[in-house]
């Protein structure tokens, strides 16, 4: 029993490392028809800002103050190369959709040998406070912390994007114009506007995610953001490419299957099942899989 | 221009290209000593191979128009299944290629199958997961037929000894040198055939192809197919090549380094993703040297440090291309001609 | 703009609100539009005809920007072909599409607030025009009927104030008695604002239109006033293949 509440608890904290993730790499795609291969360096950036901020910080500050610092720079630092990336390179592209794919590629390639250069390709270890490296006891299952952590930022995102495209007028024009954009502008709405908030949206929370990441395998690494982010776009594909609430389903699902199929089969089947598994979602229904544009 | 009048150019470089082997000169800064030393030609002989796996990925991508993320898979697959038909197997090297060729094929019919239900991106973003799921196969070792981190080496007692050894570097780069011709010659023959037309006509417009007549699905699936073929011949000759079989080409990374190579030569094109595989490679391992340069060392520390990274460079040039000369190296190439002659 | 306003008003009678001059289209390897060139005056109705492919719904898609296009078009003198289909919309094109082009997955309330900003369906000229639309002000667009969905389609456009309305078959696909409501609100938004209508329904042509431009293969080969078709049967069977007698039948 408590290897089961262990391990749901686990597959959650990394689902919810996979939704933070690819909720940004959800928007971006649902409304522009951009494949954002850039996501995963804007993980990488904030997992750098945050272990720069951790380690430039005074140490009397306590880890835990430092972490907290560490996480808002994390976010700001995604947030802006979001907004940047988008205004300088991907707005020129307008509409040309494998143009845009290839520029991100390329910056992904740039961005990971940028920080290679600077940083080394080796991993700097990340500090995290007592309370976090510690596990709390749940139904005899000694879980860690920090997967609580992840849970309670996944929610907090999942909570404030839904809010956001329900209550405010940017979530109704975004709403709109992942189901077609043509006709928002068609409406005189500039949706141009709304590209620019959702990057810098996308790129906060895989700033976080990047950072998270860190805390979750106790380092930072010029490759983590790239090795996320091919599970990230298998969230998106099984979630239906754009819709949020079936993102969030399928990081869960996701992060529960690799969980358990690692535990109950053997290392390395759990991350198998989960490429099976969009092999069988993509057999069952795949016309849900095509995307809006 | 009848066709065989085309045809002069490609086959008076295919003979300048075999002829080096026989040339002692010195290109000092652009070869590691001389044309014909075991350095030149190991480089060359990469470049060549890559060149044909970048032609063999504009199969798929340049002339159907499908963006796919997962054609180092197959390229993999060809790889590894030599070195584990030869080492696991005790096979004899040409039924290892068999094998391969064999094993590669009926692993493209599946993933293609499946992939190729979906369109667009949603494509990509799937054989970008099958290829992710053969890189952790191959990294977790499994039965310990992969290798693992370390790679496969090929088995020395199951080659001819044509292939093995510093000195004869040179069969490798003709080996290489052949490999990039028969896919030359493929893609060419490919592009005449009705299966050919399906694809150009499925890359400008998938429903007016389908209009038309053409089994789009069809088409797409041939298409994945033949470069799934060409890739695993690619890997094949990459394994003879390297000596044995080695994880990196199993990643994405790998994949988006060859779409980098086909963009950056000009996609659709014979002469664009050969040239651009070529470019690539050479780039690539010559920028490396270039890190201790005296150039870069005058630079402050880290800008210095950025710009010895190949991938820096490449991936900053790439996006530069796609800007400014977005059908490529020999798109500009045509467009300077072209201008001359009008001037 | 404000200091020519005297001058411009006085022209304003003369003026067409609209004009396309050697409008050209190509998608791909086919010429869709070759030359088309027509008015559209300040008032009243104009329809565009044709029969099926000729490249009507082209010429509304381009005059808007929608469609990759060369050529002139002119919105009240001012040359457009440079603004975004955004400006475009907001210097007061109102485009109602083919096929209404709702948002199914949001409320009635939420597509004409997209438009409205803060106001939805209770701007003043949706209770008038559009009553049905009030009670339904919840329901997610997308579960509408069609003729409920052009309704959305334009009451949406109605909500910002528009120099010219392009209107692409408004009443495709919907039943009889919706046909002449649609009409009768085109009738009534017609008294304020002009119209560039693309209409296959002849009766509706003949009861609303009072300008018709006629397209075949891309190019314009009859303008006039609309009475003059609609009355001559055979003209209308020479230029839109279509009898008078049997489309009123149907």
């Amino acid at each position: 029993m408590s290897d089961v509440v262990l391990l749901v608890v686990t597959g959650l904290g990394l689902g919810a490392l996979y939704f933070l993730a690819a909720s940004g790499l959800s928007l971006i795609y649902g409304l522009m028809g951009v494949l954002n291969f850039a996501h995963g360096s804007f993980m990488v950036a904030g997992a750098y800002a945050g272990w720069l901020t951790m380690t430039g910080l005074p140490d009397s500050l306590g880890v835990g103050v430092r972490m907290a610092v560490a996480i808002a720079v994390a976010l700001a630092v995604g947030a802006l190369i979001g907004f940047v990336v988008e205004a300088v390179l991907i707005r020129p592209l307008y509409r040309r959709h494998i143009q845009q794919v290839l520029v991100t590629v390329g910056l992904s390639l740039t961005a990971v040998a940028a920080v290679q250069g600077v940083w080394g390709s080796d991993a700097h270890p990340l500090d995290k406070p007592a309370w976090l490296a510690a596990t709390t006891d749940l139904a005899g299952a000694e879980v860690p912390n920090d997967r609580f952590l992840f849970i309670a930022a996944a929610l907090l995102l999942f909570g404030g994007l839904l809010a956001l495209l329900r209550f405010t007028r940017l979530g109704l024009v975004i709403r709109a114009g992942v189901e077609n954009r043509t006709m928002v502008e068609a409406l005189g709405i500039n949706v141009q506007r709304t590209f620019s908030v959702v990057f810098a949206i996308g790129g906060a929370a895989a700033g976080l995610a990047g950072l998270l990441a860190g805390v979750y395998a106790n380092s930072v690494s010029p490759l983590q953001g790239g090795s996320m982010l091919i599970y990230a776009f298998i969230v998106v594909v099984i979630g239906g490419m754009g819709s949020l609430t079936g993102t969030a389903v399928a990081a869960v699902a996701v992060g529960l299957v690799q969980q358990l199929a690692n535990y109950y089969a053997a290392s390395g089947v759990g991350d198998l099942s989960v490429v099976l598994l969009l092999a069988v979602v993509l057999l069952v229904r795949p016309a849900s899989m095509q995307g809006a544009h | 221009m009848s066709r065989h009048l085309k045809a002069l150019p490609a086959l008076g470089l295919l003979v300048l290209l075999a002829y080096l082997p026989y040339l002692p000169v010195e290109l000092p800064g652009l070869l590691p000593g001389r044309v014909n030393g075991p350095g030149s030609m190991q480089l060359l002989a990469i470049c060549l191979t890559m060149a044909g796996i970048a032609l063999s990925y504009d199969v798929v991508f340049g002339r159907t128009g499908l963006l796919s993320f997962g054609h180092a898979l197959f390229v993999a697959a060809g790889s590894y299944l030599t070195a584990i038909g030869m080492a696991s197997l005790g096979l004899p090297l040409p039924l290892a290629a068999l094998l391969a060729l064999v094993g590669t094929t009926a692993l493209a019919l599946v993933v293609g199958g499946i992939a190729l239900r979906v369109g667009g991106i949603a494509f990509a973003m799937v054989t970008l997961a099958f290829a992710q799921a053969a890189s952790i196969i191959v990294l977790r070792n499994p039965g310990d037929v992969t290798g693992g981190e370390e790679g496969r080496s090929l088995d020395r007692d199951l080659m001819p000894d044509l292939l093995l050894g510093v000195n004869n570097a040179p069969y490798r780069y003709w080996l290489a040198l052949a490999f990039v011709a028969v896919a030359w010659l493929a893609v060419a023959w490919l592009s005449r055939t009705r299966a050919g037309h399906a694809m150009a006509a499925v890359r400008e417009n998938e429903a007016r192809a389908a209009v038309l007549g053409f089994d789009v699905y069809r088409a797409k699936l041939i298409a994945v197919v033949v470069a799934a073929f060409l890739g695993g011949l690619g890997g094949v000759v990459h394994a003879v090549v390297l000596g044995g079989s080695n994880p990196h080409l199993t990643t994405a990374e790998f994949t988006l380094s060859l779409l980098v190579m086909v963009v950056l030569g000009g996609a659709g094109s014979r002469w664009g993703a050969v040239l651009g595989g070529f470019l690539y490679t050479y780039a690539d391992s010559r920028l490396v040297n270039l890190s201790g340069s005296s150039l870069l060392e005058s630079l402050p520390g880290a800008l210095g440090n950025v710009l010895s990274q190949p991938l820096f460079v490449l991936g900053t040039f790439f996006v530069i291309v796609v800007y400014f000369a977005p059908t490529g190296l020999t798109g500009l190439g045509h467009r300077v001609l072209r201008r001359e002659r009008v001037e | 703009m404000t200091t020519t306003t005297t001058t411009s008003a006085r022209r304003q009678e003369a003026q067409p609100i609209l004009r396309v001059e050697d409008l050209h289209v190509r998608y791909g390897g086919s010429h869709v539009l070759q030359g088309v060139s027509f008015d559209v005056p300040a008032t009243g109705v104009t329809a565009l005809l044709g029969r099926n492919g000729v490249g009507k719904t082209t010429t509304l898609k381009a005059v808007l920007g929608l469609a990759p296009r060369s050529g002139g078009v002119a919105l009240a003198g001012r040359d457009v072909t440079r603004w975004s289909v955004t400006r475009t919309v907001r210097e007061g094109v109102g485009y109602v599409p083919e096929d209404r082009e709702v948002f199914g997955g949001l409320t009635v309330e939420e597509n004409l607030r997209l438009v409205g900003g803060d106001v939805g369906v209770d701007a003043p000229i949706v209770g008038e025009l559009f009553p049905d639309l009030v009670r339904r002000r919840a329901q997610k667009a997308g579960t509408l009927s069609g003729g409920q969905q052009q309704m959305v389609a334009l009451a949406r456009v109605l909500l910002r104030d528009n120099r010219l309305l392009l209107v692409d078959e408004p009443t495709k696909g919907l039943a009889p008695k919706l046909v002449t409501e649609v009409a009768d609100v085109l009738a009534r938004v017609a008294q304020t604002t002009p119209i560039l209508l693309v209409e296959q329904n002849l009766p509706v042509v003949r009861r609303i239109a009072d300008t018709v431009v006629v397209l075949d293969a891309g190019q314009v080969v009859h303008r006039g006033p609309a009475e003059e078709l609609v009355s001559d049967p055979d003209l209308t069977r020479e230029l839109l293949g279509v009898s008078m007698r049997r489309e009123a039948r149907q």
